[in-house]
């Protein structure tokens, strides 16, 4: 009920001001103040930060890399020394932890903008113009819909890697640069972002749709609007709150497809850090090292909640009328 | 109404779906660079790797590949031989290992609808209550928890820890040695199930024929019991399809800690290898069970829910 109460009251401050800019952040700003409201997607915003920060700042002030070796400390627990142990190459957990958190909120981000940019056109152009384009485009979707996701990454990913590495010179040479710059993940975010665009495809689709029947589009149209002005400036703003909200709930997921695949070995190229691969590494000395598993286990589970608890504050929202 | 040509369209459309899924993979693996008889630390002498290539038809042209592998899967059911384990065909290593992964997935499916739609029910019951927040809480959990964390975590507790049951292995779905990857691969699938089950509760029990329910007097029991949890059913079970499709697809890294003899080591082992049939026919396979689920679904659907047109 407040919440409604505040919207209502932000409206009411707005329009006499025919401030084209503030009308804008309206929604907005509405949408920042449920928001605050919400205590565990404030929470979950103030972790991801911290967690951001600390992967941006520490890999750059720390002594000790993510590959250096102590061999004074090998398979130690948590000390003084080395804040949660060191695993069975005398690697300090928490600073290859840093490392690792570098990788997942980067692929998290990274795929998403792929997913993005792939999704809203393709999903905008098939929603508003409709019609024989929108039935192949679909049909597209539908095909890829029933591809085995985890295999097609995999795939994808292994091409990519296959082709770089054999072709020193030219754009494959550069990507294989890019590639070694992010731990030879390129492939994961551009297999990951291949098969997730879909979703965002379709809920943009979905909102395009509805959108034009609207009376507001009908009016530009009939204004002599231009259709790609149309598609741009009215129909795509009104969509990028359901793209906001799909993107941020589907960086958890590229977290956890990241981590797996290093899980698998086929991610992160060690000795580089990831999660999943502390994981894995941590596997075979559970037994006897069970602290080696658990710290990147809890901080994963930790990560991909809070992104979960944002999104799902995100959704309820910029969604207040759809909110139960 | 009758909705056969519906059905038999969706049907049709399983054979270009799959032929898209074929011919995407095949020319993915074959601009992958490298081959699968560069494996070993020795180079292959260039007339073994010319033999080798002769007797495998890799050395005709791509497309004509293309339409030879199509042929044989077509006409005569056979996914070639593998590449790697040369003495088998891609058809015995499915049939050895599909069966193990099938069946750890429909086990861990069963679990995981008793324990989503038990928990969904009593978090949309007490709304808002403290055992609503603990069972949100557990979904949540189990949502962000990936499947080879919870399984390592059992085996270090149950297994190594406690010692009740044994740390690895595979023995039919009636040995103790099943209970911690069917477990472990469940989770995720009932924190997705309560979640759907809880709306779903939610939205029924506001529904008005609940409400006509109560006022003739029901109680509390029956009107759960009778009226409401069988229509919060519907949307559950239509999304179960889906979700036992992504279970048996992707119980592999459930497979490798546990040493579980299914058939997702194989392909992470065959990529590597260059082992093209053994690709080919699991992502066949896979993509057949994932288009098959979601054919199900959408035929149950309106069957289920009269109210459901088709659209």
């Amino acid at each position: 009920m407040s919440a409604a109460s505040s919207t209502v009251s932000t409206i009411a401050q707005d329009t006499p001001q025919l401030d084209r800019a503030r009308k804008i952040e309206g929604p907005w700003r509405g949408a920042i103040a449920r928001l605050v409201r919400n205590r565990l997607a404030v929470a979950s915003a103030i972790f991801i930060v911290v967690i951001a920060l600390m992967a941006i700042i520490l890999p750059e002030v720390m002594p000790v890399k993510y590959d250096t070796q102590d061999y004074n400390a090998v398979t130690q627990g948590p000390s003084r020394a080395h804040l949660m142990g060191t695993d069975n190459l005398g690697r300090d957990i928490f600073v290859r932890l840093v490392y690792g958190a570098r990788i997942s909120l980067t692929v998290g981000l990274v795929v998403q903008a792929v997913i993005v940019l792939i999704g809203v056109p393709i999903g905008l152009v098939s929603g508003y113009i409709g019609g024989k384009l929108d039935t192949l485009i679909m049909r597209i979707v539908d095909v890829l819909y029933a591809m085995p996701n985890l295999l097609f990454v995999i795939l994808i990913m292994t091409w990519l890697r296959g082709t770089f590495s054999s072709d020193p010179g030219g754009i494959a040479g550069a990507l294989a640069w890019v590639d070694s710059r992010t731990g030879g993940l390129f492939g994961v975010y551009i297999g990951l972002g291949m098969i997730s665009w879909l979703t965002v495809a379709r809920i943009v689709r979905a909102n395009a749709m509805s959108l034009k029947e609207k009376e507001f589009i009908e009016a530009a149209r009939s204004l002599g609007v231009p259709h790609r002005q149309v598609m741009f400036r009215h129909v795509l703003p009104n969509t990028m709150a359901v793209v906001v909200v799909a993107a941020t709930l589907g960086i958890p997921g590229a977290i956890l497809y990241e981590a797996g695949l290093s899980f698998l070995g086929l991610g992160v190229i060690p000795p580089a850090s990831s999660w999943g691969l502390m994981i894995s590494e941590a596997i075979p000395n559970m037994r006897t090292h069970p602290y080696m598993l658990i710290s990147p286990a809890v901080v994963l589970s930790l990560t991909v909640l809070a992104f979960n608890f944002l999104g799902d504050g995100l959704r309820d929202a910029l969604d207040p009328w759809m909110k139960r | 109404m009758n909705r056969g040509p519906y059905i038999i369209r969706r049907v049709l459309m399983l054979i270009p779906t799959l032929l898209a899924i074929y011919t995407l993979t095949f020319f993915l693996i074959h601009a992958t660079p490298g081959s699968p008889w560069s494996q070993g630390d020795k180079p292959v002498p260039p007339r073994v790797l010319e033999r080798l290539n002769a007797a495998y038809g890799l050395d005709k042209p791509l497309w004509h590949q293309y339409f030879d592998y199509l042929k044989n899967v077509l006409l005569h059911g056979d996914f070639g031989p593998s590449f790697s384990q040369r003495s088998r065909s891609v058809s015995d290593i499915i049939g050895a290992t599909f069966p193990v992964s099938l069946k750890l997935g429909v086990l861990a499916m069963i679990i995981a609808l008793v324990l989503g739609l038990t928990l969904g029910t009593i978090g949309a019951i007490k709304h808002n209550g403290f055992l609503d927040y603990l069972t949100s809480f557990v979904a949540i959990t189990g949502i962000s928890t990936p499947s080879y964390v919870i399984c390592s975590l059992l085996v270090l507790l149950f297994a190594s820890t406690l010692h009740l049951v044994p740390t690895g292995g595979w023995d039919g779905i009636f040995s103790t040695k099943a209970i911690i990857p069917a477990v472990a691969l469940a989770l995720y699938p009932a924190a997705v199930l309560t979640r759907y089950m809880r709306s779903s509760m939610l939205d029924v029990l506001s529904a008005d024929y609940v409400r006509t329910a109560r006022a003739k007097g029901l109680n509390d029991h029956a009107v759960i019991i009778r009226h409401a949890i069988r229509n919060a059913l519907l949307p559950v079970l239509t999304i179960s399809g889906v979700i036992l499709a992504d279970v048996i697809t992707g119980s592999f890294f459930v497979e490798s800690i546990y040493s579980v003899p299914g058939l997702g080591r194989y392909f992470v082992e065959s990529i590597s290898k260059r082992d093209y049939p053994v690709i080919l026919g699991t992502v066949l396979l896979f993509g057949a069970v994932v288009s098959v689920m979601n054919l199900i679904v959408d035929i149950l659907y309106p069957l289920l829910d009269p109210r459901m047109t088709r659209t």
